[in-house]
């Protein structure tokens, strides 16, 4: 992360959140960041539970009994669809970032265009393959 | 300098977590197309199928570099969203000490945990 110097973040918490004018990537940005606190989160409780199988099946079956039910179900496929998104949508963040899909440098004519319309049909592919992948993911949760 | 190269080594964490957390997942979740990995009948959680990916060196090896990796690209991304905030540098040099206290900390109990259900599983 580049220090940023001149220009602050004023808007504190609703700068996180808000993507203004700045469109449908802003909001996808936005929910990167949300989705990936989340799996961090479950990341963490993850590493807790799952470390029960070093003290052999006795553990490991009566821990796996707590996180059963379908409480349970419905958070792991979120957490699937989680990961589904922040998988897809960070390569787009990545091929942006190193100025894939963006197109060419142009003069700036009247009328302008914007790159962010460049960059709206690998938004909206990554988003349908999110969706696929957690609609996949989602039927092994349904058993 | 030093941010520049810890990004980088953010992006280059997150390919790796795409890879070793999409075959996780293709473990865990996606078992009903590919049965592989679970070489027992019922389900990935089962100890038995446990066992069964338990014994592997491939697992453990990816196992305990998923853990790596996952821990520093959510530590660094975390780290990054508070840092948006403009804290102090008390507060910046306060929260890189707790992060990676709670990085490494996480580490050592995932990679024990590794190598304990690796023993484990070779010994059932």
């Amino acid at each position: 992360m580049i220090e940023n110097k001149g220009r602050p973040n004023r808007l504190g918490v609703k700068g996180w959140l808000g993507g203004g004018r700045w469109g449908f990537e802003r909001y996808l940005y936005a929910l990167h960041r949300l989705t990936g606190l989340a799996l961090l989160a479950y990341f963490v409780m993850h590493i807790g539970i799952t470390s029960s199988r070093a003290f052999g099946e006795n553990a490991w079956t009566s821990t796996m009994g707590v996180v059963k039910g379908p409480l349970f179900s419905v958070g792991e496929f979120l957490v699937f669809a989680a990961f589904a998104f922040h998988a897809v949508n960070g390569i787009r963040l990545v091929l942006v970032e190193l100025g894939f899909a963006i197109g060419q440098p142009i003069e700036p004519v009247y009328p302008y265009r914007t790159s962010v319309d460049e960059q709206r049909p690998l938004a909206i592919g990554v988003m349908i393959l999110a969706a696929i992948l957690a609609i996949v993911g989602g039927i092994g949760f349904l058993k | 300098m030093r941010d520049q190269r810890l990004w980088t080594w953010h992006i280059g964490a997150g390919a790796v977590i795409l890879v070793l957390l999409g075959l996780h997942m293709t473990v865990m979740h996606l078992d009903a197309i590919v049965r592989v990995f679970n070489p027992a009948p019922g389900e990935p959680v089962d100890w038995s199928n446990v066992v069964a990916r338990g014994k592997s060196v491939f697992f453990l090896v990816t196992y305990v570099l998923l853990l790596g990796t996952a821990l520093f690209h959510g530590f660094y991304g975390l780290r990054n969203i508070l840092f948006e905030l403009n804290p102090g540098a008390p507060a910046k040099k306060a929260m890189n000490g707790l992060f990676l206290v709670a990085g490494l900390v996480l580490f050592a109990i995932g990679t024990w945990a590794a190598w304990a259900g690796f023993t484990v599983a070779r010994s059932a």
